[in-house]
């Protein structure tokens, strides 16, 4: 029972926790580009990339202050956001789609290689660029703090405070822009991207800006995590990630505002509950270690992630909230 | 990145391991055992030499009572070299005094005593073939009193990797051929699924793992050789695809699922299978127990081993045989004929579903002998066919999404791109070579090699 | 998908024309009895290929454009009357919907050139056509099935400041004109009595009442070419009478309009010219009581082969035949999993 309490306490703090930022702001920013635009980006976890290299390169290697590393980082993403858009925003969406997640897994690898080592630190990674960022804490962040029954350290409740306030600003960004003109043209897009053209709307023009603003989102994303963490190493940014956080969005229900927000803290919750819960029960012996080990774990979350995938996508393509008639209407 | 704690784990024990590079070497043609092969061989030339300068160092401790700087440039391939101006100065940068190697590609050079010297050659004296290796023109050595110090430079002349007479250029060239041909035998499924259904299969990659797997249980567990184990997981691989067509994706063709809503849904059956099987067969990676001893043959300009040859000769012959198939027989041409157009090829009697359901099980056959292959050439890995689907988008997208023989001519040109683009670029970033191909291709002729130009509205 | 790929950069690096240039159609022009002026100017125009026009707002030479090795179009000459309506038939594969791509910029041509009120469109791409003021409608409706019918009225509206990205963000700057353009939208609606709609999914119409939300779209942006591909294809009948007389009123508000049918009654009924295609060549072209006698026409419809003079009645048969196989042939399943993909790669044209 105490197991129980205590994976609840475990999975409650990864509602709130950095990692729910993470994915939150990876999916708000999938959610500009798939669920109001309908761009298939596969490769949004290479925008993270940027984001947390661009801080931990300029910071670390460069020596430059902590804000003129977010800048970096911003840029990285607009530049990705280009070189992504301008070969395949012209092309059917599928093309975007391999192209993407092409690009994410090739970028990861040549940040980890050896001749990018002196740059990117190689599979090692980069460490120690985040020490401005904490400093700006306005409580102690060595002490360590009980929250309903989670613990946290200083410096991570100043991460997780300045993580949902970037989420806020960001979905209320999104909640403007959806509202206005520019929002009604982008998903038109979704909808029907000829007849947006036959309209007079410069269409390529419309997807390179929802892909440069979601990418520049997710690119936050990974600044977030890098900078909790401390270190950014390549390897950290598998192309899973990207589908975690499509799971996310969709779980919460694409093209609404809150939907991916909601979708990221679920799916964290879930996640880190399955996590702790499975472990617990195969060290008390529920789970026969034969059956399943304690490593194998990690990959099941994967598993039911992918399970959930393709079940929402199936039976409630609307995710959890939304109202399946509008879905249906899609003919896509 | 909730199993950033995971992965850092694994990822440290690869590193101790030392194979970190072949471990995660997206395209790992021959990853692991060419590398540790490679390796001592470089290692050996630089001995080599490294001897060569040593003896030259005798006669120059008997002839000359003071210090002096002493050295031979020459490669496996160019032998000694002459006539290269070099160059001695004093570590404030005063010059010394310079020279230029003799016939047997020697120099010695007397230096006024002990201490740090810079020693330079004029790189514009080499022979084209050679280059300077990662030493770079400038060596700087410490002169001990009464020694007569020996000077490496470390040149390169593209042999070294491979030894013996064989050009780097060939020897990449039919590596990849050979990891071409082995993409292209994945990677027709691929094509033929999307010409027949619309559908970017992403969980293709791991119709490749699951081959390469079930090969592996059966030749390694089982103790059955690796030919019937193959055949074995051929036959397991259509039975899988046919399972893909029957459980999902005819039933959601029956739905109307949207084409979006169906691509993502193979994304999450590729991670449901993905770690799946690593929860079964786990993160590690395992040879085959057959034809891993093989050495190298020599056939002049380059070297392969016996298994790699019989790889080329499988796939070309399967390649072949596809190829027939497509061309004479009644399904082929039926297949071929739902690909160019699905409503027409249905209304003039062709059971598209059967055909659909051929496709399926033809795809998920000849992607298991792909991983087979691949995991005969590198190891087998739990991700090795998620990391070859990109390869396999490249491929397809490069001949035209949708085309049989697009995806054959796509893939073994990414296949000859990617090993052939080590030659400018760094190992373990091969793979990117790959993707900028592709986005070289989308951006001048996205319809691919041949594929045409789709008709508008 | 269209040619060289060079030409893409060009397009993408060419800059927007500006929203002004969609100044009002109406302006400028006799808004007096269009219909006459335009019959009238017409009337004493020899029925020959290629007849120049008294007034041509779209002037089109020497167009082709080859799929492989099928000639799709190939247009030695062709003007449209300004102010007028007209008809574009021809049986099956005639290359018409092939020549309404390439005057709007969905496709280009091999070769050729085009050109709006004297102002060449080679080259362009469509939201710049869309931009001089020539909007067009598809044979299959594209009615924007997420978004509400207001909202599908007001996308059409041109030189909008909120559509701008970082205006979006300051409402102030675009609340005004918002406010004006779904007054207009509002006074369209009504007109084409879809303003009962206005605030349910444009998903749920009808297929007649998407063709009238299309129309009424088109007509947001104040256009001064009106190109319909197939208005009356898959409308009920009750419908079709009212979308009539909303390509009448097109003409009466002095908007030229280039429409393709295949129902003759249809052409005969609202048509001030009709230009005949067939395997990508116009074959006739002059008034619609003209073409019902011409020989190559029917020889196109029946096949040259077939030398017996045809009755009205037989005509109108031949043309109902080839209107059913064209509806045969507008299977709506794009985009669903089985379907057959060859949808164009590369859109933006």
């Amino acid at each position: 029972m105490s197991d129980l309490l205590n994976a609840f306490a475990i999975a409650g703090k990864a509602f709130f926790g950095f990692q729910a930022i993470f994915f939150a702001l990876l999916a708000v920013g999938l959610n500009v580009h798939f669920g109001y635009t309908g761009l298939l980006n596969f490769g949004q976890i290479a925008f993270a990339m940027v984001g947390g290299f661009g801080i931990a390169i300029s910071v670390s290697q460069w020596g430059l202050p902590f804000w003129v590393g977010v800048l970096v980082g911003i840029l990285a993403a607009v530049v990705l956001a280009l070189l992504l858009g301008l070969p395949t925003l012209r092309l059917r969406a599928d093309y975007l789609a391999i192209v993407t997640i092409a690009m994410s897994e090739g970028l990861r690898l040549v940040f980890r290689s050896v001749s990018a080592t002196p740059v990117t630190g190689g599979t090692r990674g980069l460490s120690a660029f985040n020490g401005d960022f904490i400093a700006l804490a306005p409580w102690d962040t060595q002490h360590r703090y009980h929250i309903l029954g989670t613990t946290w350290s200083g410096g991570e409740l100043w991460v997780a405070l300045v993580g949902w306030v970037l989420v806020t600003l960001f979905s209320l960004l999104v909640w403007q822009l959806m509202r206005s003109p520019w929002g009604r043209v982008v998903k038109a897009i979704r909808e029907d991207e000829d007849a947006v053209r036959a309209l007079g709307k410069n269409v390529y023009a419309y997807k390179m800006q929802a892909l440069v603003l979601g990418g520049v989102i997710g690119a936050f994303g990974g600044m977030v995590y890098a900078v909790n963490t401390g270190s950014a190493i390549p390897d950290q940014y598998q192309s899973a990630n990207t589908f975690l956080a499509y799971a996310a969005l969709i779980l919460g229900g694409a093209a609404r505002v809150l939907g991916p927000v909601i979708g990221s803290m679920i799916l964290l919750f879930i996640l880190q509950f399955a996590d702790t819960g499975l472990r617990a029960m195969i060290s008390n012996g529920v789970i026969p270690s034969e059956l399943l080990s304690s490593t194998d774990v990690a990959q099941i979350r994967f598993v039911l992630v992918g399970i959930g995938l393709m079940l929402l996508l199936v039976f409630r393509p609307q995710g959890i909230f939304g109202d399946r008639r509008e879905v249906m209407l899609d003919a896509r | 990145m909730t199993h950033a704690p995971h992965r850092a784990r694994r990822h440290g024990r690869r590193t101790t391991t030392g194979q970190l590079l072949a471990a995660d070497r997206p395209a790992p043609g021959r990853s692991g055992r060419r590398r540790t092969g490679r390796r001592p061989l470089v290692l050996s030339l630089l001995l080599a030499a490294f001897a060569i300068a040593l003896a030259t160092l005798v006669p120059g401790v008997a002839n000359a009572a003071g210090e002096s700087v002493t050295g031979t440039l020459q490669t496996s391939r160019s032998g000694p070299i002459e006539g290269v101006q070099v160059t001695v100065e004093t570590a404030a940068g005063a010059e010394v005094d310079s020279a230029e190697t003799d016939a047997d590609g020697r120099f010695a050079i007397d230096v006024p005593g002990p201490g740090e010297y810079t020693v330079t050659l004029n790189a514009g004296d080499l022979p084209d073939a050679v280059q300077l290796g990662t030493n770079g023109d400038t060596v700087t050595v410490t002169v001990g009193p009464g020694r007569t110090q020996p000077v490496l430079f470390g040149l390169v002349d593209g042999s070294a990797n491979s030894g013996g007479g064989t050009i780097r250029a060939v020897q990449l060239l039919v590596d990849g051929l050979r990891f071409g041909l082995l993409i292209a035998i994945s990677a027709v499924g691929l094509s033929l699924i999307f010409g027949t259904t619309g559908l970017v299969n992403f969980a293709h990659g791991e119709l490749v793992t699951i081959g390469a797997i079930i090969a592996w249980y059966v030749n390694v567990r089982l103790g059955v050789p690796l030919i019937p184990a193959a055949i074995i997981a051929m036959v397991g691989g259509g039975v899988v695809g046919a399972l893909n067509e029957l459980g999902i994706w005819r039933p959601l063709r029956r739905r109307g699922t949207g084409l979006v809503a169906a691509l993502v849904v193979s994304i999450g059956l590729s991670l449901v299978l993905r770690y799946g099987i690593q929860i079964v067969y786990g993160g590690s990676s395992n040879p085959y127990g057959d034809y891993q001893s093989q050495r190298a043959v020599s056939y002049g300009v380059f070297t392969m081993t016996n298994r790699s040859l019989a790889s080329i000769i499988i796939s070309i012959v399967v390649l072949l045989l596809v190829a027939l198939m497509l061309q004479r027989t009644r399904i082929g041409k039926a297949m071929r004929a739902v690909s160019d157009n699905r409503d027409l090829a249905a209304s003039s009697g062709i059971d598209v579903n059967r055909v659909i359901l051929f496709v399926w099980v033809m795809g998920g056959a000849l992607a298991t002998l792909g991983g087979v292959l691949l995991g005969l050439s590198d190891q087998v890995q739990w991700d090795m066919g998620f990391r070859l689907l990109l390869l396999m988008f490249a491929g397809v997208t490069l001949g035209g999404l949708g085309t049989a023989y697009g995806a054959l001519v796509g893939s073994v040109i990414v296949g000859v791109f990617v090993q052939m683009s080590t030659l400018v670029i760094p190992d373990d970033m091969k793979y990117v070579g790959g993707l900028f191909l592709l986005i070289v291709i989308l951006v001048i002729r996205p319809q691919g090699i041949l594929g045409s130009r789709a008709r508008i509205g | 998908m269209p040619a060289e790929p060079a030409a893409h950069g060009a397009h993408a690096a060419r800059p927007d024309e500006p929203p002004a240039g969609s100044a009002p159609a109406s302006a400028g022009t006799e808004k007096a009895a269009p219909r006459r002026l335009a019959q009238a100017a017409l009337r004493d125009l020899p029925w020959e290929i290629g007849v120049a026009k008294p007034d041509p707002t779209v002037v089109v030479d020497g167009v082709t454009r080859t799929f492989g090795g099928l000639t799709a179009v190939s247009v030695d000459h062709l003007e449209i009357q300004r102010g007028g309506i007209t008809g574009l038939i021809g049986p099956n594969g005639a290359g018409k919907t092939t020549l309404f791509n390439l005057l709007t910029g969905f496709d280009q041509p091999d070769t050729g050139t085009w050109s709006f009120d004297g102002r060449s469109l080679g080259k362009l791409s469509p939201h710049q056509v869309a931009r001089l003021g020539v909007v067009r409608t598809f044979q299959l409706t594209k009615a924007l099935s997420r978004l509400t019918v207001l909202q599908n009225m007001l996308l059409g509206a041109q030189g909008q400041r909120g559509e701008s990205f970082l205006r979006a963000l300051v409402p102030g700057t675009w609340r005004r004109q918002e406010t004006e353009n779904t007054e207009k939208a509002m006074e369209l609606l009504q007109r084409f009595k879809l303003d009962a709609k206005s605030d349910d999914f444009a998903g749920i119409l009808s297929g007649g009442q998407r063709k009238l939300l299309e129309m009424a779209r088109a007509l947001m942006s104040d256009p001064q070419v009106v190109m319909l591909d197939e208005p009356m294809a898959g409308v009920n009948p009750a419908l079709t009478q009212s979308l009539l007389g909303h390509v009448k009123d097109l003409r009466e508000e002095g908007m030229t309009v280039i429409f393709v049918e295949h129902d003759m009654d249809v052409v005969r009924d609202i048509s001030d010219w009709v230009v005949v295609m067939a395997a990508g060549r116009i074959i006739a072209e002059g008034p619609p009581e003209s073409i019902s006698q011409n020989k190559a026409v029917v020889d196109a419809y029946l096949g040259a082969h077939h030398d017996a003079p045809l009755t009205v009645d037989d005509e109108d048969r031949v043309l109902a035949e080839a209107e059913a196989s064209i509806a045969r042939e507008g299977h709506p399943d794009q985009g669903v999993i089985s379907s057959d993909r060859p949808h164009p790669r590369r859109t933006d044209r």
